[in-house]
């Protein structure tokens, strides 16, 4: 548990947490691995578990029918995976894509909704940490939809 | 003709011939000139360009993409986008090419010597950069950390695959790849190129970071790396623009109080991130 705690403290996204945050945390993580070609989570299943990856590469993926899957971005080592467990109705939107042999530490969001709802001062630290998530990815989004490397005619 | 004749004379084109043509990805394509007249090359500080001219088709302003320390031969890397370019790609070797310059300021490789090289670029914009990773992979011990972050649209879109592979194997060297639309075969980042920078073993105080693609790419990237504590007089970004004379006489690339052709194309953030942000400009 004290090897846990080390890596999660050391992640950037539970950086500067406090130490009895940090503790309530640890109490909802457990350590996973994924083969490479595995699926971490799949769309439409129940969104109760998030990621933190110490090793390897997540792909987020959209599942489109009649064509191949599309990646739409990948999350690699220190990154945060998922946060559909903490927006109802707890459902993921996307699939995660193990494209390397993943090692991650699975954070119980379940549980730690639980102890958000009972705290709300861990509940307003954790939705601040998740929404800086949420506007990294959308600025990537909206960087990548501009299409920088097309031909401009 | 000999060099300083040259330097007298930066209108008058040299010809040199194809020597090899290598199909880089779908549209782009790299091509080795040599001299026609036996002559050795001109030298070339990394950053530098020339003008290429297309006997009946015109003239292109391209960036040298080839190792300075190879000054026998001229290498550029061109995309067929127009005309002129899909002319010039489709030069057969053996083929005569008239070459002007080497013209403009290149990357600020001697200041850079003892420090960390941070070099990110976009697309194409790996091409201007290649001649700076030569020189600094050939003088290893004279420069610190080097971190190559490289984006592209899609993986058959990379630019010099085996090189790549090639570089990170060197010693203190990370070099990271990302596209922003991935296969399902594509193994590594998929993302902007900005997304890289998370990865990226960066030490910004001891550092100088070099950045070549699409000019709003360059725009957010050294957006980024002031978050990451770079400062704006260590960040160097190599402009495009429409060049015509090459040597500041007919004021087509003018870019503010600027001449890209002279006073560029490599300028720092300092510089021309003002300018950046303007729309008229």
């Amino acid at each position: 548990m004290e090897n846990l705690e080390r890596i999660i403290a050391e992640c950037p996204f539970f950086a500067g947490l406090d130490h009895a945050y940090l503790n309530l945390v640890v109490g909802c993580a457990s350590n996973v691995r994924f083969e490479a070609g595995s699926y971490v989570f799949k769309e439409g299943t129940p969104a109760d578990t998030f990621y933190l990856i110490r090793e390897g590469k997540v792909a987020i993926e959209i599942f489109a029918p009649h064509r191949k899957p599309i990646i739409v971005s990948t999350a690699g080592e220190g990154e945060i995976v998922g946060w559909s467990w903490l927006l109802p109705p707890y459902v993921w939107k996307f699939h995660g894509h193990a494209v390397q042999s993943v090692r991650a530490i699975a954070l119980d969001g379940k549980c730690l909704r639980a102890k958000c709802e009972e705290n709300h001062d861990l509940g307003y630290e954790i939705l601040k940490r998740v929404v800086q998530i949420v506007e990294h990815r959308l600025d990537e989004a909206r960087f990548q939809q501009v299409d920088v490397y097309a031909v401009q005619r | 003709m000999n060099s300083a004749a040259i330097a007298l004379e930066p209108m008058m084109p040299q010809t040199h011939s194809v020597r090899e043509v290598i199909k880089e990805t779908p549209d782009t394509f790299t091509l080795t000139l040599q001299p026609e007249d036996g002559a050795g090359a001109i030298g070339f500080q990394p950053g530098q360009f020339s003008m290429l001219w297309v006997f009946g088709v015109g003239e292109l302003p391209i960036s040298i993409s080839g190792d300075p320390g190879k000054q026998d031969r001229l290498v550029y890397t061109v995309r067929s986008v127009g005309k002129a370019t899909n002319a010039f790609v489709s030069q057969k070797p053996g083929a005569g090419v008239g070459v002007r310059g080497p013209f403009g300021i290149g990357w600020p490789v001697d200041a850079a010597r003892g420090r960390d090289l941070v070099i990110v670029a976009g697309g194409i914009g790996l091409a201007p950069l290649r001649p700076v990773i030569y020189h600094v992979l050939s003088h290893r011990t004279e420069y610190g950390r080097l971190v190559l972050l490289y984006g592209a649209r899609s993986p058959r879109d990379l630019l010099y695959r085996k090189e790549l592979a090639s570089w990170a194997r060197q010693r203190d060297t990370q070099v990271l790849t990302t596209v922003d639309y991935g296969g399902l075969s594509w193994r590594n980042h998929v993302g902007v190129v900005t997304t890289l920078l998370k990865y990226a073993r960066l030490r910004p105080a001891q550092s100088v970071a070099m950045l070549c693609g699409p000019e709003i790419m360059m725009r957010f990237v050294a957006r980024d790396l002031e978050g990451h504590g770079f400062g704006r007089r260590q960040i160097y970004l190599s402009m495009e623009r429409n060049m015509k004379c090459a040597v500041g006489f007919c004021g087509h690339c003018q870019y503010g109080p600027h001449f890209i052709c002279k006073d560029g194309p490599v300028f720092t953030y300092e510089q021309i991130g003002p300018m950046m942000d303007k729309y008229e400009l």
